[in-house]
């Protein structure tokens, strides 16, 4: 009857060096300049969005990513042709990740016609299925059974892929969670469940939040493997991790759970404070000692990867193309009042292709 | 008459009840140290500790049904949904545990909860955070709905809602909690199922609830100042209990009538309205009844075209004129 529990939790090796990993250890200087590149846009085109928020230009939340980079990169650096990807509201870092234009992601901001979204979604809700990226969700917890369902397709259709669904530290304790915990565990799909545990949900504390010892550890109720990734914020530490999950999705068709550990450096969202409920000293700290950006330009500098032209080369670039996004997103058209009616149902945006009969509007 | 704030209304109402009630308390994401995501709560745990305000972790459908258990049992929880859009995480617990108890224990037991938080658009924040269930909560019998539109409504509903003894859903709105008006010291009720004429007039009955009414208001100076019309406005308060009288007091008078609203339009409170008063005021009808909605779509995110998506001055001003034809 019981069903005996595969934990790979990996005890910590000794002299455990993310650098040497297979999956690592042959890393390029282009691949390596690739991952910390990747982490500066994201860094620079997040400061571009909160000035622009700022200003005004850009309503509603604004979730940054800032201090979490290396997640997005490190686990989207490992991903194959059929491998997908589907997250919450902090979704800047993924979409740059998977590959989508800053001008695209910052005109949704702005609310214009020219964004991912047309104005439609704005920042909480980026999407862009050419490359694998599925959103972009609001509801807390609610973009979990959206990935165990990208799983259970690519099972269904036989591609060799995985599903990988991030969630933060609070969604955990939503019930749609833990069932598709089970439904993943129960029928072996192909999905890796990200938690980025940046230590709290808006104001909340995990401790706060959570009971159990610790999140990832939760699979274990369903027989599921888990990991957790200590040092979320080294980017090669998180490719590690990934793809040894990844590999169990791919070859053996198993779910995991992997907790990353990370941080947030500004409030839940931008408007939100940041330190009522936090010490300063606590993201002082995490700054100076555990950026992804600086764990990773020190690293590469020492191997002679990065060289300090190189570096400012990189962030004028990535500053550049930033600013032009915000050039892009002011000169861009908003949407139409007319347009707020397209993208409601496929049928009416198809006409030539449309069975059902009747009125689908009402107004 | 001190001059308070919605948001200081609400939190008037509830902390006189707590302090009137031992078996009231104030539950929700973020309500006790972060003193509220919109700061309804602000100051409330340093006064009343962490029995009485409490924070929950973010699991709707396990902390709604929890108040449902809770409440069956005598508590008189409040339970605060940062957005009353995620009343849809705990829907199973509000329909059919909340809303069908009493009916289907045979009476044996009553469910006195109130479930509260801003339902409105407006704000940008994209449509999985802007939904406005009322007609939705309201078709449910068992559930009681209430929507204030200004602080003296806020208050007096919220202490009648917190004294009720059915499940009363209870819709706020981000953009009215800093608004002020006149507010009495001290005690004072609210019912729930009273409309309040906000505006006599001889013309025409513009009825509607929450901040559409407001923006009602306006559209019926504009009416008098270029037209000369004068507009009767109704502003419902409650969806359900619904004080059919009013509005048919009203529309007998003006014989014609507008609905007004944020929500969307198949179904909506407007499309209730509409139907009592074609049943029961048909005869005194000098026109159709018309409603004005939201535009029919999920809530869009662009700022300037969700201001036009959602009911405005000038659209309400010009669907009374249609009215008025
Ligand atoms: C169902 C639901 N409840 C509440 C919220 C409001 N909310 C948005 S984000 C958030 C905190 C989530 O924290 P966590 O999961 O740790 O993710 P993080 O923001 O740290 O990335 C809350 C309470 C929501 N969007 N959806
Ligand atoms: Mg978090």
């Amino acid at each position: 009857m019981t069903k005996k529990t595969t934990s790979t939790k990996k005890p910590e090796v000794a002299g455990y060096n993310a650098r040497q990993a297979p999956i690592n250890a042959k890393l390029g200087h282009d691949e390596l300049l690739g991952l910390y590149r990747d982490m500066v846009r994201i860094r620079r085109f997040e400061e571009r969005c909160l000035r622009s928020y700022q200003q005004g230009k850009i309503g509603g939340f604004l979730h940054l990513y800032i201090g979490q980079e290396s997640i997005a990169v490190g686990c989207v650096s490992v991903m194959g042709k059929n491998d997908h990807i589907i997250t919450a509201y902090r979704d800047h870092g993924h979409a740059l990740a998977v590959g989508m234009g800053m001008n695209e992601m910052m005109a949704e901001n702005y609310g214009k016609y020219t964004g991912c979204s047309k104005g439609k979604g704005g920042s909480m809700h980026y999407f862009d299925p050419s490359r694998n990226f599925w959103g972009g969700h609001g509801i807390v917890g609610g973009q979990i059974p959206l990935g165990t369902g990208l799983a259970y397709a690519l099972k269904y259709k036989g591609l060799k892929g995985a599903a990988l669904a991030f969630m933060g530290d609070g969604a955990v304790n939503q019930g749609a969670v833990h069932e598709s915990y089970n439904l993943a565990a129960l029928w072996s799909l192909p999905v890796i469940f990200v938690i980025e545990n940046n230590g709290y949900s808006m104001g909340t504390s995990q401790e706060r939040s959570s009971a159990g010892p610790s999140l990832a550890q939760r699979a274990e109720g369903y027989g599921m493997n888990w990991d957790i990734v200590e040092n979320g914020h080294d980017v090669l530490e998180v490719r590690d991790k990934v793809a040894a999950a990844l590999k169990l999705a791919h070859e053996k068709s198993l779910p995991s759970v992997l907790e990353i550990r990370t941080y947030r450096y500004r409030g839940h969202s931008v408007a939100d404070p940041d330190t009522t409920y936090r010490d300063k000293k606590e993201i002082e700290e995490y700054k100076s000692t555990k950026d992804p950006l600086m764990v990773c330009q020190s690293a590469l500098l020492a191997e002679k990867v990065l060289t300090e032209e190189l570096i400012a080369k990189i962030d004028e670039a990535a500053r550049a193309e930033a600013e032009n996004s915000a050039q892009f997103a002011e000169a861009s058209p908003y949407p139409t009042v007319e347009d707020i009616k397209k993208d409601v149902y496929w049928e009416i945006d198809n006409p030539a292709d449309r069975k059902s009969e009747g009125a689908l509007f009402f107004d | 008459m001190p001059v308070i704030t919605y948001r200081e209304a609400l939190r008037a109402a509830m902390s006189e009840e707590i302090e009137r009630d031992p078996n009231v308390l104030l539950m929700g994401e973020e309500v006790a140290q972060f003193n509220g995501a919109y700061k309804i709560s602000e100051g409330m745990l340093a006064k009343y500790g962490p029995k009485r305000i409490v924070d929950t972790p973010i699991s709707e459908a396990g902390f709604i049904g929890m108040g449902v258990g809770a409440a069956m049992l005598g508590l008189r929880p409040v339970m605060e949904l940062m957005f009353f859009s995620f009343y849809s995480v705990a829907f199973d617990q509000i329909f059919n545990n909340a809303a069908n108890i009493r009916y289907m224990s045979g009476g044996l037991i009553n469910c006195p909860i109130v479930i509260r938080g801003p339902a409105n658009g407006g704000t940008n924040v994209g449509a999985t955070h802007s939904h406005t269930p009322e007609s939705i909560a309201a078709y449910h019998p068992g559930i009681k709905v209430v929507v204030p539109s200004n602080a003296y409504d806020a208050k007096g509903l919220m202490k009648s809602a917190i004294r009720d003894n059915d499940p009363v859903m209870f819709m706020e709105n981000t953009i009215l909690y800093g608004e002020s008006m006149e507010v009495p010291d001290g005690e004072y009720l609210v019912p729930l199922g009273k409309a309040n004429v906000l505006r006599e007039g001889t013309d025409l009955s513009i009825i509607g609830h929450g901040r559409a009414i407001q923006m009602a208001l306006k559209a019926a100076d504009l009416l008098k100042e270029k037209h000369n019309i004068n507009a009767e406005v109704v502003d419902l308060r409650s969806i359900r209990p619904l004080d059919e009288e009013t509005i048919l007091n009203s529309v007998k008078k003006t014989n014609r009538a507008l609905y007004v609203e944020e929500s969307k339009p198949f179904c909506s409170v407007g499309a209730m309205v509409a139907c009592i008063i074609s049943d029961k005021a048909f005869d005194y009808l000098d026109a159709p009844v018309k409603r004005l909605t939201s535009i029919d779509a999920p809530a869009i995110y662009s700022p300037p075209l969700e201001k036009l998506q959602l009911p405005t001055v000038e659209r309400i001003y010009q669907a009374a004129l249609e009215t008025l034809k």
